[in-house]
């Protein structure tokens, strides 16, 4: 079974590929290219659903060896599959996603000329991200991350006929790159010190390690920080952490499916999954935790701060994405390994919903994404605006908190799953004491406030007031098709049940679901949430008081089930969201609305902090006036005087003009050509070598 | 199967038969029959090659790789004096016996559109440089070594002279220059060995097993011999900073001679600090590893750099050979499993996709006669198959996984970590600079709007140069995805390189 669903989509990709772009024959007409793609990605989603069932239910783990790879000295790597509760979550958000999608773009992509590859490509993507998600090792998922890796930068540059889309595509790829280098160095550190990179072997093997120190580029370090260090800085450029996140903005220059299965909902995880995958390594190395948890934190506030202000649709989601990736991180920092996997699975639902829906939107409005141009379009895509709605009610975590039906919190996905996060990075903050966890608490409820602003800003200013843009777009703008309509339709069923079907497994009690694929505090919910070493300041706490205490009273049940934190903890997210929304209301929906803003901003320019968010806290021109300007400098200081001027001016040249003084001398014997000489020479050196052997040898 | 048959020499030699055959039958076929020879030489030659490439397959196929020692050893006595006519392959040259013969066919075959010249004396040339570069790998004798070692330059020379470029005579000189001087050095050396051997053996000798084996050569020496075979070594690699030669040799040198230029003589040096150094120079090969070290990681970090500022493709294609090749030896001196197979691997896997890249170009300078990257831009329009296959080799160059440059790339950067983090963080940097170059170079020529008018009828690849190309691309992936492949034959003969060095180490450690 799991070869099916890994390799299906590999196959139509290659079918698709191969016979049904100009590269080959063309001999599969084009709409067998895509029910072939879309119909294996079906097959596999169906299968990866049982499959969860299987082994998150079930616990029918399974090891499945393919092929020898790998196999220099004591270094071996095959390729094989990991297949756990993490893998088959990761399966079905995956495959789902990347079934919706493709689908999805039956519709979207109607009016391209190249479908087949287009497909193809999406097809190697889920390959790649599969692989990436069923290893064994860490050479093989660094094979698939740095597939998935060719399969953004080949979509992001789709329409290659763009400069821009092809500018996206090349920083993306090096972006990451740099992220893959400590990735890289990451895995090598980690056969230097357990001689494997097996993920059993090594993680079986931190405790006799966990005191080993190791020295790396001048300076002492405790090798499992080290490496949990390293291969933090590989998930950050994947996951477009803050320093590293420069790319995923940009691109959004590809086709909007692209960005809701690639820029949303799966590769742009991979970093959170290799976290938590490497879960055991990180509960061993509580100062890259924490750094986790900081990074984390800060990336979920800035990339909303910059959200706040954007007016292309897409550039919004994606930073929105940005700083839910935060979210993710952070709570893997503190150890809630199962909430950061939660909040991955429910957010991929809605986030991939709402970049469908915008999809929806620009498809309706002949690729326009500015919203500064769009306005009252509800009337027109109906169904879209309900989806949206949906999507926004889950991203903004909307929910009713302390009310539990069979235990089950009540509210959109992103309602359990984000305020678990903030609920996990409390409990760490004010009961183990970690300082990043309180700055993570804080920054996670000031990001969620702006989330809900950004979020519903985008509704406003997209569906309700006025309409902004060119009268002709506005008469044609029309639903979309059924094809497009269809995922929206499943993705908001997953955006309104990921959340509350999920919770018990996600966070309910350790081993039941994730049997061992998390370390076992990380199940246990929320106030045991803290790695181990925040676990006995937990065990003190209870005792203190704070969970034993039983409330009576018409309110009880709110403080019953209230696990280690005071109630506002539980309310705080709530308020944030309906504060945010409350602003985003009073500045775009009373009045004038956007319009006011717009003008205003193209009058006055607006303040400096707007401009300061605006352009993204100037980061990419930073970024180019240092390293991009920096490497072409270098590049050319190399070739033009390392090279051209020193290497060849004192050896070959020097030589040359030295020697042209005695050639005049000898002109008679020119015969034009080198290679005459050339010739002879080593002709005579043939001579010579043969003659003083001879004679040596006697 | 072929214990007693003289399958080397065969392999070797038969293209200098084919040479000669080539050249008598145009004797005498005259002035009248020329015409036709001109066009039956490819085919000659072709055959001839393709000949070679099965004789290459059964004999790889019949290594025994469990076996560490030489196999197929031919002696025959030759200048006397303990100089003899000395073939075998052992796992580390089996492998590039093969690759030569791989490539050459295709060479052939790439030259029979491009070259308008003077057919039958390229075909011949052609030949005989196989003959030359196979004999480098299987001879077991120092003399018979050098001797192919250093004849291998003169019919490149001439590919280049005579059916070069535009500045043929200034490339052909600058590589002439660069590799003479290595050449001196390491010749002196060899006779030092050979009267060195008759004080210490009781007889003088030039066995490359003998040698290996039984000559022990004091410390202070080693490492002046060392230096006379690394100055050899080091530019035929080439290493930073006598790299210069190369990328004019390649703007110079047509399709074929770059394809052979980048995919075979680069990989002389490599296997002459296998072959030499590390066995007959151990403890000054450990001593001056720090050296090569660095200049292995400046190599890598700066021609990439110069590698991206350039306006030609060949030579951006060339400097990132001399990247590539900075991993080589930066392995080779890692000194344990994944470091030394890996400089194998990389120096194999580079030979397959570099010289894929140089045909690449050769498809689109076939067609417009600039190497220019300005001149070229929005080609997947009209040549999407081209687009496709060009992808590949770049994306094997960058070192993605699941291609074979990778499995080189990881390996010599896992085993130099093992070493010195330092090195190998600097070669990790590479692998972000490759990403750059490589992504404009494709950018540059294959996407955006198609601007230049002249492309408009440009076409795509014709099913010669797809027969090129598609075994090219089988290969990268599958060395790419099953690397074994490779390594299972290599494993036992490095293996007991790395023990013979460990024990010499060792010893003279005490």
């Amino acid at each position: 079974m799991y070869h099916v669903i890994v390799f299906a989509p590999l196959l139509s990709a290659i079918i698709a590929g191969l016979f049904g772009t100009r590269f080959g024959r063309q001999v599969l007409p084009e709409k067998a290219a895509l029910i072939l793609t879309t119909g294996f990605l079906f097959l596999s989603a169906i299968l990866s659903w049982v499959a969860l069932y299987k082994v998150g239910i079930g616990h029918e783990e399974a090891d499945i060896k393919i092929l020898r790879w790998m196999d220099v000295g004591n270094m071996k790597a095959n390729w094989a599959f990991k297949i756990d509760t993490l893998t088959a979550v990761m399966l079905v958000v995956v495959n789902s996603v990347s079934a919706l999608v493709h689908l999805y773009s039956w519709g979207y992509m109607d009016e391209d000329k190249f479908k087949p590859r287009f497909f193809a490509y999406l097809s190697l993507f889920t390959f790649a991200m599969l692989m990436l998600v069923t290893s064994d090792n860490f050479i093989q998922l660094f094979f698939g991350w740095e597939g998935v890796g060719l399969a953004s930068y080949l979509l992001i540059g789709y329409y290659f006929k763009k400069d821009t889309a092809n500018a996206a595509s090349i920083k993306a790829f090096v972006t990451n790159r740099v992220g893959d280098v400590g990735l890289a160095l990451g895995v090598m550190t980690i056969f230097l010190v357990f001689g494997s990179v097996n993920f059993d072997t090594v993680f079986n093997a931190i405790a006799e390690n966990s005191d080993r120190r190791l020295p790396f580029l001048g300076m002492d370090f405790n090798a499992i920080e080290l490496i949990a260090a390293l291969l933090f800085i590989g998930a950050m450029g994947k996951s477009a952490q803050f320093v590293l996140h420069v790319w995923l903005p940009d691109a959004m220059e590809g086709p909007t499916p692209v960005s809701a299965l690639i820029h949303a909902a799966t590769m742009v995880t991979a970093g959170v999954f290799l976290v938590c995958r490497a879960s055991a390594i990180y509960e061993a190395a509580p100062i890259t935790s924490g750094f986790i948890t900081a990074m984390g934190a800060f990336t979920a506030f800035f990339a909303a701060t910059v959200a706040l202000v954007q007016n292309d649709i897409k550039r919004v989601i994606a930073y929105s994405t940005c700083s839910q990736l935060g979210y993710m991180f952070f709570a893997a920092g503190v150890g809630a390994y199962n909430a950061a996997m939660f909040h991955l699975f429910t957010h991929a639902f809605f986030k991939a919903l709402l970049f469908l829906c915008a999809g929806s939107v620009i498809h309706a409005m002949h690729h326009e994404q500015d919203m500064r141009k769009m306005g009252g379009i509800r009337k027109k895509v109906p169904l879209t605006y309900i989806a949206m709605i949906i999507g926004t009610l889950a991203i903004t975590g909307i929910g009713i908190p302390g009310l539990y039906i069979a235990d089950t919190p009540i509210g959109f996905a992103g309602f359990l799953s984000k305020d678990a996060i903030i609920e996990a990075a409390y409990t760490a903050g004010a009961i183990g004491g970690s300082n990043a966890a309180t700055f993570a608490f804080w920054m996670g409820l000031i990001a969620a406030l702006m989330t809900a602003f950004y979020s519903w800003r985008l509704i406003f200013m997209t569906f309700h007031g006025e309409y902004r843009g060119d009268k002709h777009t506005f008469e044609h703008a029309h639903e979309s098709p059924k094809t497009m309509l269809m995922p929206l339709g499943l993705l908001s069923v997953g955006a309104v049940a990921a959340g509350f079907v999920f919770y018990s497994k996600f966070m309910g009690n350790a081993g039941d679901f994730w049997h061992g694929a998390l370390p076992a505090s990380a199940g246990e919910h929320h106030a045991n949430i803290a790695p181990d070493h925040l676990y006995a300041a937990a065990e003190v706490s209870h005792s203190d008081g704070h969970d034993a205490v039983k409330h009576s009273g018409p309110f009880g049940w709110l403080f019953n089930h209230v696990h280690g934190y005071p109630y506002w903890v539980l309310l705080l997210p709530l308020v944030a969201s309906l504060t945010g929304l409350f602003v985003a209301f009073m500045m775009y929906m009373r009045g004038e609305g956007a319009k006011k803003h717009i003008r205003n901003i193209e009058e006055t320019g607006g303040t400096p902090l707007y401009s300061f968010l605006l352009n993204k806290w100037y980061i990419d021109e930073l970024y180019d006036a240092t390293v991009v300007k920096g490497v072409r400098k270098l590049g050319d200081i190399f070739w033009k005087i390392g090279d051209i001027k020193i290497i060849d001016g004192f050896g070959p040249n020097g030589v040359a003009a030295f020697a042209a003084g005695a050639a005049k001398r000898l002109s008679k014997f020119q015969s034009g050509y080198l290679y005459h000489y050339a010739f002879i020479m080593l002709l005579g050196v043939a001579v010579i070598i043969a003659l003083v052997f001879r004679t040596v040898g006697g | 199967m072929f214990e007693n048959y003289p399958i080397l020499s065969l392999i070797t030699f038969l293209p200098l038969l084919g040479a000669a055959l080539l050249m008598v039958v145009t004797k005498f076929a005259g002035e009248d029959g020329r015409a036709q020879m001109e066009k039956n030489a490819p085919r000659v030659a072709l055959a001839v090659s393709a000949v070679v490439f099965v004789l290459a397959l059964v004999l790889t196929l019949d290594f025994d790789s469990a076996k560490a020692g030489f196999q197929f050893v031919e002696d025959t006595p030759w200048l006397g004096g303990g100089i003899d006519y000395r073939l075998g392959v052992d796992g580390i040259s089996v492998l590039f016996v093969l690759l030569t013969a791989f490539l050459t066919p295709l060479c052939i075959l790439a030259s029979e559109r491009s070259i308008k010249t003077r057919m039958i004396e390229y075909m011949v040339a052609f030949l005989i440089l196989e003959t030359l570069m196979i004999g480098t790998f299987v001879a077991l004798d120092l003399v018979l070594f050098y001797l192919f070692f250093e004849a291998v330059l003169i019919p490149m020379f001439i590919i280049i002279g005579v059916w070069g470029g535009k500045n043929r005579v200034y490339a052909s000189y600058k590589f002439f220059l660069y590799t003479l001087l290595g050449s001196v050095l390491m010749l002196a050396a060899i006779i030092w060995i050979y009267n060195f051997s008759g004080q210490q053996l009781g007889a003088p000798t030039t066995n490359i097993e003998t040698l290996i084996n039984d000559l022990k050569i004091p410390g202070g020496i080693q490492t002046w011999l060392w230096l006379a075979f690394f100055a050899s070594f080091a530019v035929k690699m080439p290493m930073w900073p006598v790299h210069t030669w190369l990328p004019d040799a390649h703007v110079e040198a047509p399709t074929a001679g770059s394809v052979i230029l980048a995919g075979i003589l680069l990989k002389l040096g490599g296997y002459g600090f296998l072959r030499f150094s590390l066995t007959m120079f151990p403890n000054a090969s450990l001593e001056l590893a720090p050296l090569i070290f660095w200049m292995s990681v400046i190599a890598i970090i700066y021609t990439s750099l110069v590698a991206y500022r350039q306006n030609d493709i060949k030579k951006l294609i060339a400097y990132s050979s001399v990247a590539h090749m900075g991993f080589v030896t930066m392995g080779i001196f890692a000194f344990n499993s994944q470091g030394i197979q890996g400089g194998i691997y990389q120096m194999l896997s580079h030979g397959i996709i570099s010289g894929a890249l140089f045909f690449c170009v050769g498809v689109i300078y076939d067609r417009m006669h600039t190497r220019e990257i300005a001149f070229y831009g929005g080609l997947v329009k009209s040549m999407p198959v081209f687009a496709a296959f060009l992808m590949l080799f770049t994306m094997a160059n960058v070192g993605l996984p699941g291609t074979s440059g990778f499995v080189g790339e990881i390996l010599t950067m896992v085993g130099a970590y093992q070493v010195s983090p330092w090195i190998a963080a600097g070669a990790a940097l590479g692998m972000i600079l490759s990403a750059v170059y490589a992504l404009h170079l494709y950018r540059e020529v294959i996407f955006g709007e198609q601007t230049n008018e002249k492309l408009n009828d440009i076409t795509d690849m014709n099913r010669r140069e797809v027969l090129i190309l598609a075994p090219l691309a089988i290969m990268t992936i599958i060395l790419g995805v099953y690397p074994s492949l490779i390594t299972d034959i290599t494993s036992a003969s490095v293996e007991n390189l790395i023990a013979n060095f460990n024990a010499a180490t060792a010893t003279a450690g005490n």
